[in-house]
């Protein structure tokens, strides 16, 4: 795979050194991008606020009204309120990795150390995602219940003990994977093909690609608030 | 690497995202076709059965990206080289 051409890697990395930690720079460094893209569109859309809402304004509303009919659809139109800017930022964030990690010519700036892409292809990203959401569900249940939460584990049945707990791995787990198995595919997918013909065959690839980034980011969303939903009821 | 061990990780691989693309293809193909018919039975309601579809297509979608993640893993993470 590493002909003078083009090169396909996988694995290489920009690594920072800091307070005795290591960290992947190139997804810090696009992480900062993403959210100053997510900042600079919510400052500019709230600036002069008008009733009735047009250009920026109304693009904003309608992002938050879509996000808070996820949040509403999937925890019920009582509690769903406090959850919409999680629920909110999970989907906003995914979302605007994904596009601008499959939109922007990256290749032009040039790292010493490995390339730039979205950062929902490195699996310590996503697996911070669903931590983060393994943490709200618990937090959303204990607030709801107190120590009653722990009933949750004995339901329906006793015999459920053993899967209950396993369930609690598998969340995290099966939410990470999937959307880091679905971006870093799609990104090895369209490299290897560039690799080969690089022409006009990497396009389909790449339009699939920001199609299924865009439903992951809603999955993504959606099973976490599903997971808060379940866990508050 | 110890090339037996290079030789079953590719065999491995292979096989790994292969055989986990069998049954969500299968799975995707019956709910697209339960979709189209629920379409086709009313049509008013093709926002809410597309919503639901495009759902239930990443989650079946997700089974294979495992696979996917075990081959990638073999091929270019080995915990066994070297």
């Amino acid at each position: 795979m590493f002909f003078s051409l083009a090169a396909v890697e996988v694995g290489t990395h920009l690594y920072w050194n800091f307070a005795g930690l290591t960290v992947h720079g190139q997804v810090l460094i696009v992480t900062w991008i993403v959210i100053a893209v997510i900042l600079t569109i919510a400052i500019l859309g709230t600036l002069n606020l008008e009733q009735v809402p047009k250009g920026l304004q109304n693009f904003v509303e309608s992002v938050f009204e879509y996000v808070s009919g996820i949040a509403k659809d999937q925890i019920g139109e009582y509690e769903y309120r406090p959850w919409v800017p999680f629920v909110g930022t999970l989907f906003l964030f995914i979302f605007v990795a994904n596009w601008l990690g499959a939109l922007v010519p990256w290749k032009l700036i040039t790292l010493p150390e490995g390339e730039l892409a979205a950062p929902t292809n490195d699996i310590n990203t996503t697996v911070a995602l669903s931590l983060l959401t393994s943490i709200s569900y618990f937090y959303g249940g204990f607030k709801a219940k107190g120590l009653g939460f722990f009933a949750r584990y004995i339901s329906p049945s006793p015999i459920f003990l053993p899967i209950n707990i396993l369930e609690d791995f598998t969340k995290p787990l099966s939410l990470s994977f999937r959307l880091f198995g679905n971006i870093l595919a799609d990104e090895i997918v369209v490299s290897v093909l560039c690799l080969l013909v690089p022409l006009f065959v990497p396009l389909p690839v790449m339009v699939l690609g920001i199609f299924a980034s865009s439903v992951q980011a809603l999955v993504f969303s959606t099973l976490s608030a599903a997971y808060i939903g379940e866990s508050i009821e | 690497m110890n090339p037996i061990v290079s030789g079953a990780s590719v065999i491995a691989a292979g096989l790994a995202i292969g055989l986990s693309s069998i049954g969500p293809g299968f799975g995707q193909g019956n709910a697209a076709a339960q979709a189209v018919e629920g379409l086709a039975r009313q049509p008013e309601a093709e926002g809410k059965i597309r919503g639901t579809l495009l759902l239930s297509l990443a989650f079946m979608e997700s089974l294979t990206i495992y696979g996917l993640v075990v081959a990638l893993c073999l091929l270019f993470a080995n915990p066994f080289a070297g």
